[in-house]
Parts: C-alpha cells; sequence; structure tokens
C-alpha cells in the first residue's frame, strides 16, 4: 500500500487501513533501537523542523530520537525563541520557515487547528505534535502500537479513558482511532470533564468509573491539571482521586489481563496510584518506548520513500 | 433630480400595492399613479421598473461601520456604499467605535459624516454605559439631541443588572429602544463557537445556548418591571425564541433581530477552522436553525438585521480561537434572506416588513411610499440570479461565510432622500454615487 498524505493532522483523515500501515511501519521500526548503533540512512539529507510553541519534554524528545535515528537534519523552535513573541503570526512564521524549504515540521501548538492552519500554506509535510485541545495523531497510534502488542489486535477490545475529557486532545484522537479500528471505547470522568456531544467520536459515556471499568482489557488514565480546579471542574484532587483514582479495587473490576496506561507525565495518587502503576498491568513504559517507533514510521512515510516513489 | 419609476410592482406592505408609476421629485414622492396615467416629465430619469418591486427603503437595525477609529477596517463612507449597493437606505450603527459613541460629540461626527458620504443614512446607536464599559451611564439625552435613534453596549453585554434596570427607566423617559447584546460573559467562558458535536470534534471551547437565552430572560424580567421598550439583537437560539414569543404573549414590550447567517447556517456547515464562520453569537444547530426560522415565520422575530462586522483580513487570517468574531453582511442580507421566500417560508410582502417596515418602527421614522414622504426606496429584482463573490464588495472587508452561494434576487436600485444613489444597469454594471 501506497501512503501518500502529505499531512498527519489528526487521525480522522486518517483510514483504517493508513493506521495499519503505519502501526506495521512502526513495528519495523522498533527494532533499529534495539541496535548498538541506532542509526539508518533513511532519511539523510531531510530537514525536519520543530516547532513547539507549547511546552512538552517527552514528545519533543520522542520526535528529535526518531529523527535523529532516521540520519534526519534537524533545528528547533520554541515558542521564546521563535519571532512569535515579538508579535509575529502563525501563519508568518510558517512562511518563514516554508522559505527554508524544510521536508518536514513538526509542530505543537497552545490552538486548535493550528497545524491545518499552518498545513494549508505550506509545502512541507506537516505532523502535528499536538494541538489545543483537538488532536494528537503520534500519541493515538503509539498508543494504538502498544494495545496491539499487549493483546495482539484492536478489534473487539474494551478500552476505558478516563480523566479531563473536555481538555484532551489524547483522548479525542484515542476515541476516534481505537474505534475506527474496531474497540470499544468508554470515556468517563464527572460531567463537568465531558464535552458536549463526545459520543459522535464514537463512543459511550459513563459518570461512575466503577461502570466504565467493568470487563475492560485497557484502562487508560489522563492527567489532571490542578490549574483546573479553577475552571470549576472539581473541588479538590483529594474527592478527584476518590471518585476517579485507579486503585488496586477498581482494577480489579477490569478483566484479569487489563492493561493500564497513561500519557504521561503522572500524578501519583491522584488518577493513579503508584501501587497500580507500577503493577505488571501497567503498560506506561512501553508506550514511551513505543513512541520513538511510531515517530519513526511516521517521518519515512510522510518524507521517505514511499510518499514520492514515482518521483525518485 | 426627478425620478420617474414605471410600471413598478410597489409592495409597500399595510401601506399600498400594486403596479404603479412612482414620481419623485425634490427629495420627496411627487406623484403614484396607475401606470401610464401621467405625463412622461421632461428631465425626469425615466426607470422601467416592469418585473421590479418595488418596496420601502430597506433598513439595517444592526451595523458597525468602524468609523471612527477603526477605518482600516471599515469607513462611514465604505460601509454606506455596501449598503445602497445591498438596498439600504439607512443603518444603525453600533456604538463600539474608538473613541466609543457615548457622547454627542462623537454622534455628530458620525451622522457629518453619513451626510458627506451621502449613500445611505445612518441613525447612530449611542452607548448604554459611557465607554461601554458597564458601569455608569453614558450621556443619553446629550446624544439624543444629537440625533441617536437607540441606545447599547453591543458588543458587550451589560452584565451589571441594575445598571441595565436604570438604563431601561432613563431611556423610557426619553422614548428610546435599548438595544441588548444579549450575552452571560461567565457562561460564553472565552468560547468561540456553539457548544456541540461539532466543537468537541474540532477542539473548539463551545459557547452554550444558554449564554445567550438567560440575559433574554433577565431582560424580559426588567422589560416587565420598567415597561421599557427592550430591543433583542442578533438572536440565534430556539429557547431565546421561546422567551420572547411568551413575554410577546404576556404584553411586554418587547421585539426581536435575527441575522441571516442565524437561519441559513448551522455550526456543521462551518469548514474545519473557517473563521469566516466565527461571529458573535455563533452558528447554532439545525434545531436553533429551525426555530429561528419558526419565530420569523409567526412573527416572533421582528426583524432581520445583518450585524455587519468588517474586520481586515490580518484579524481573521489567525488561529480560531484568536480570530476576530463577526462577519459582514450589508451586500448579502438580501438575496440570502430572500430564500426564505423562495422556499416558501415568508412571503415576500412578509420579507419586506421584517427588513424594512419593523426596523422604521423601531428606528421611530416612517419610510411608507406615500405622497408627501421622504424618498427612499428600493428596487428588487427578485430572479437576479448571481453568486456571490466577496470580491465585488464595497465594504473595505470580506469577511463572509456566503462566498461562491448561488442566489436569486437583489436590489437592482436604491434611492435615498430622493437621489439615486445605487443602481444596477442592463449590463449588470453597478453605478454608485453618494
Amino acid at each position: 500500500m501506497r501512503f501518500d498524505k502529505k499531512d498527519i493532522l489528526d487521525i480522522r483523515s486518517l483510514s483504517a487501513e493508513e493506521i495499519a500501515l503505519i502501526l506495521d511501519t512502526a513495528q519495523g521500526m522498533k527494532e533499529i533501537s534495539q541496535r548498538p548503533v541506532k542509526k539508518v540512512p533513511t532519511l539523510r539529507g531531510k530537514t525536519i523542523v520543530f516547532f513547539f510553541q507549547e511546552p512538552s519534554t517527552r514528545t519533543k524528545l520522542s520526535f528529535e530520537l526518531a529523527a535523529k535515528r532516521l540520519s534526519a537534519d534537524t533545528v528547533s523552535i520554541s515558542k521564546s525563541t521563535s519571532s512569535i513573541v515579538k508579535g509575529e503570526t502563525l501563519i508568518d512564521t510558517a512562511k518563514n520557515l516554508e522559505a527554508m524549504t524544510p521536508d518536514v515540521i513538526v509542530m505543537r501548538h497552545a490552538s486548535s487547528g493550528g497545524a491545518f492552519q499552518v498545513a494549508r500554506r505550506v509545502g512541507a509535510s506537516v505532523i502535528n505534535a499536538g494541538d489545543g485541545t483537538h488532536a494528537h495523531p503520534s500519541q493515538a497510534l503509539l498508543d494504538m502500537l502498544s494495545i496491539r502488542e499487549a493483546k495482539g489486535r484492536l478489534a473487539g477490545l474494551n478500552i476505558s479513558i478516563i480523566g479531563d475529557i473536555s481538555h484532551s486532545r489524547v483522548a479525542r484522537s484515542d476515541i476516534t482511532g481505537l474505534t475506527r479500528m474496531g474497540a470499544s471505547v468508554s470515556v468517563c470522568a464527572p460531567e463537568t470533564m465531558i464535552p458536549k456531544g463526545i459520543e459522535r467520536l464514537g463512543c459511550t459515556v459513563h459518570t461512575k468509573m466503577e461502570d466504565c471499568v467493568q470487563g475492560a482489557d485497557v484502562i487508560m488514565m489522563l492527567r489532571i491539571q490542578k490549574e483546573r480546579m479553577g475552571n470549576l471542574l472539581f473541588p479538590s484532587e483529594r474527592e478527584y482521586a476518590g471518585l476517579y483514582g485507579l486503585n488496586q479495587n477498581r482494577l480489579a473490576l477490569a478483566k484479569k489481563d487489563v492493561v493500564v496506561m497513561h500519557p504521561g507525565p503522572l500524578n501519583r495518587g491522584v488518577e493513579i496510584s503508584s501501587d497500580v502503576a507500577d503493577s505488571d498491568h501497567s503498560m506506561i513504559l512501553d508506550q514511551v518506548t513505543n513512541g520513538v517507533a511510531v515517530r519513526m514510521a511516521l517521518f519515512y512515510l510522510v518524507a521517505g520513500a514511499s510518499r514520492h516513489a514515482d518521483t525518485d | 433630480m426627478q425620478i420617474l419609476i414605471k410600471k413598478a410592482n410597489v409592495l409597500d406592505p399595510g401601506n399600498l400595492e400594486g403596479v404603479k408609476d412612482i414620481l419623485i421629485k425634490d427629495g420627496k414622492f411627487e406623484q403614484i399613479l396607475d401606470p401610464d396615467s401621467g405625463r412622461d416629465l421632461p428631465g425626469a430619469k425615466v426607470v422601467d421598473a416592469k418585473g421590479l418591486v418595488a418596496v420601502p427603503g430597506l433598513i439595517d437595525v444592526h451595523v458597525h461601520l468602524r468609523e471612527p477609529g477603526q477605518e482600516y477596517k471599515e469607513t462611514i463612507e465604505s460601509g454606506l456604499k455596501a449598503a445602497a449597493r445591498g438596498g439600504f437606505t439607512a443603518v444603525c450603527a453600533m456604538p463600539n467605535t474608538t473613541p466609543v459613541n457615548d457622547n454627542g460629540t462623537v454622534t455628530t461626527f458620525i451622522i457629518t459624516q453619513a451626510k458627506k458620504a451621502g449613500f445611505a443614512k445612518v441613525y447612530p446607536a449611542g452607548a448604554v454605559s459611557a465607554g461601554s464599559k458597564g458601569e455608569n451611564l453614558a450621556e443619553i439625552h446629550d446624544m439624543k439631541q444629537a440625533g441617536i435613534k437607540a441606545v447599547t453596549d453591543d458588543g458587550m453585554p451589560v452584565s451589571n443588572a441594575q445598571l441595565m434596570r436604570r438604563a431601561l427607566e432613563y431611556c423610557k423617559g426619553l422614548d428610546l429602544p435599548v438595544f441588548v447584546h444579549a450575552e452571560d460573559k461567565c457562561l460564553a467562558d472565552g468560547g468561540s463557537m456553539n457548544e456541540g458535536p461539532r466543537a468537541t470534534e474540532l477542539g473548539i471551547k463551545g459557547i452554550p445556548n444558554a449564554s445567550e437565552s438567560v440575559m433574554v430572560f433577565r431582560d424580559i424580567a426588567l422589560a416587565e418591571l420598567t415597561g421599557a421598550r427592550v430591543h433583542f439583537c442578533h438572536m440565534s437560539t430556539a429557547e431565546s425564541i421561546e422567551a420572547i414569543r411568551q413575554a410577546k404573549a404576556n404584553g411586554i414590550p418587547v421585539t426581536c433581530e435575527t441575522a441571516p447567517h442565524y437561519f441559513s447556517l448551522t455550526d456543521e456547515d462551518m469548514p474545519p477552522y473557517d473563521t469566516h464562520f466565527k461571529m458573535n453569537p455563533p452558528l447554532r444547530s439545525e434545531k436553533d436553525r429551525l426555530a429561528i426560522i419558526e419565530g420569523l415565520k409567526d412573527g416572533t422575530i421582528d426583524m432581520i438585521a445583518t450585524d455587519h462586522a468588517p474586520h481586515n483580513a490580518d484579524e481573521k487570517d489567525v488561529e480560531f480561537d484568536r480570530a476576530a468574531f463577526g462577519i459582514i453582511g450589508l451586500e448579502t442580507a438580501l438575496p440570502v434572506s430572500l430564500k426564505l421566500v423562495r422556499d416558501g417560508h415568508l412571503t415576500l410582502a412578509q420579507l419586506v416588513e421584517k427588513m424594512a417596515k419593523a426596523p422604521a418602527r423601531l428606528m421611530g421614522i416612517n419610510n411608507d411610499i406615500r405622497v408627501g414622504n421622504t424618498a427612499d426606496l428600493t428596487l428588487i429584482d427578485p430572479d437576479l440570479a448571481h453568486t456571490i463573490d466577496p470580491d465585488t464588495f464595497y465594504s473595505k472587508s470580506r469577511n463572509c461565510p456566503f462566498a461562491g452561494w448561488q442566489v436569486s434576487g437583489a436590489a437592482v436600485m436604491t434611492v435615498v432622500d430622493g437621489r439615486l444613489v445605487f443602481s444596477q444597469n442592463d449590463t449588470n454594471q453597478d453605478e454608485i454615487k453618494g
């Protein structure tokens, strides 16, 4: 199968076949990171720009490692070093980046649609590394890869996502991707954190955690952000942890071989107890490992031989 | 200047209907006769209006002309050209200029600029509160002396209920309507589009219907308390319409307007992150759109206004949540609204009522096509097929969600104070002069 998407902006625009191709490609990439010399020449001579307008540590690191292991040249600009602090608009910054002829722009942006608006105006491939509360496709893809590794499939699984769905681009991308691949997704949070009409993405909604995790194959916990208390979403971490924290009792309601995931960083003792986070059920670190592989696959597919096969 | 409009199909609901010759002289309707019963006057400009509909000059009670202060978006001159082209003989100019129209000096400036431009009339609205800051009453009497026809803090709600009460009481004595921008800012919470599945899908913060309707409920209560004239601007939700329907049934003195986009578009129609579909209140759901049409049909919604809100491309070509709210409407309102007639929701007479007669009553003027009355008149070709192309607009701005729409019907001639300010000739060339 030929992959001919210029950009990776969200999961919604990827077909089930394209998602499967990305996951298969990522599976193949994993081996490179196990070698003593973790580098292949695949993207030699390609330029990848990291344009992160919002703080990020692990996502950026993961993308950077992925690019370097494929031998691409990488440069970074962040909000504090970009002209955005001087009042330059997003579109102008993007046009200036474009003028330096990068092959791929990896961008994270505070506004939903930021990557979409840039992608329409530049010839380079744009990979969305998170835009506002809209999408985080590489995270969803690494989640899908991790689940597929653990369970051997995605179709037919029961997957519970618990936490602030309203403000989560990860949740939106995961719901869209997992349901597209045939899994059943249910989300759970106090109603203050359930955005109106989320069912359209294909999930069911619970407000009681016990109902949501019952019989789950996978439980995915989202980080609770303390600063959201100011938005009147929940009264205190203590009360939230009591109602929606994942502990051994709630874990016991899921299937015996349930796996536990978290996009990080963890709030131990809030949305997840330490004994669960560190248990054999936890796949949190596998997610991180798979993140590099998925991002290598994305670079390869948008900038490598496959997409440009007939122009080479 | 003398204009003889021959064989026009006059449609002035409640006043005059039928095929007539209309002679306009010295700014007034001089004679209105049965066809061919009068002599052709030497020197008069003769207009063959066969097959065209002559209606009282359309009035748009909700327009942002941006001058003074934001002339890069629109000037009074460019806005009035757009009005004339759209068939409007008068507009009510919102006071959120820089400086705010909260005193007689700014009011006088606006009226002077409008007279100089001459393409259409301006009825200014003054601010409710000084600087539209929502703290103290503006000098409303001073502005009334200078010529305002209404007061409003439009763009911002009057959040303080006590200030609203006092404004209503004060304006009642001055016989000025108070225009309500109904929005609870706490509930809107910095959102950028309608709350619902589409906003959730796009990850855009939503604005719930209740952010509008709670303020409609509040100000209906204050209208009842004070007996003052309350006019609700740009109604967008089913709940607001139902509240106003009940208020009217209870005899409370309220009126309201909606805008063409609220009965033509929903949040589902917005292409991803297209800021030309971002306005406040936002495009709502299909249920709301149908409730708006129902409100227009049963008379709950008195009039159609555009909320013409010009913005420069620099304010729109940015991230969706950072883009300015608002779209322009003067040059598309009539064709887009005529679709209501084409689709069988309104009769043409009802549309004229909502775009000319009810707005005139709200502004406290009489625009009847009647001998001796000021000659403000719009000639409509209801079947003129065309494609909406913002690049042809007289407005300085291009923020329009209707680009590319195939529509039928347009104003082909606009007469203001007996002067031909806009006409489209046989070769579809515009002629416009102030």
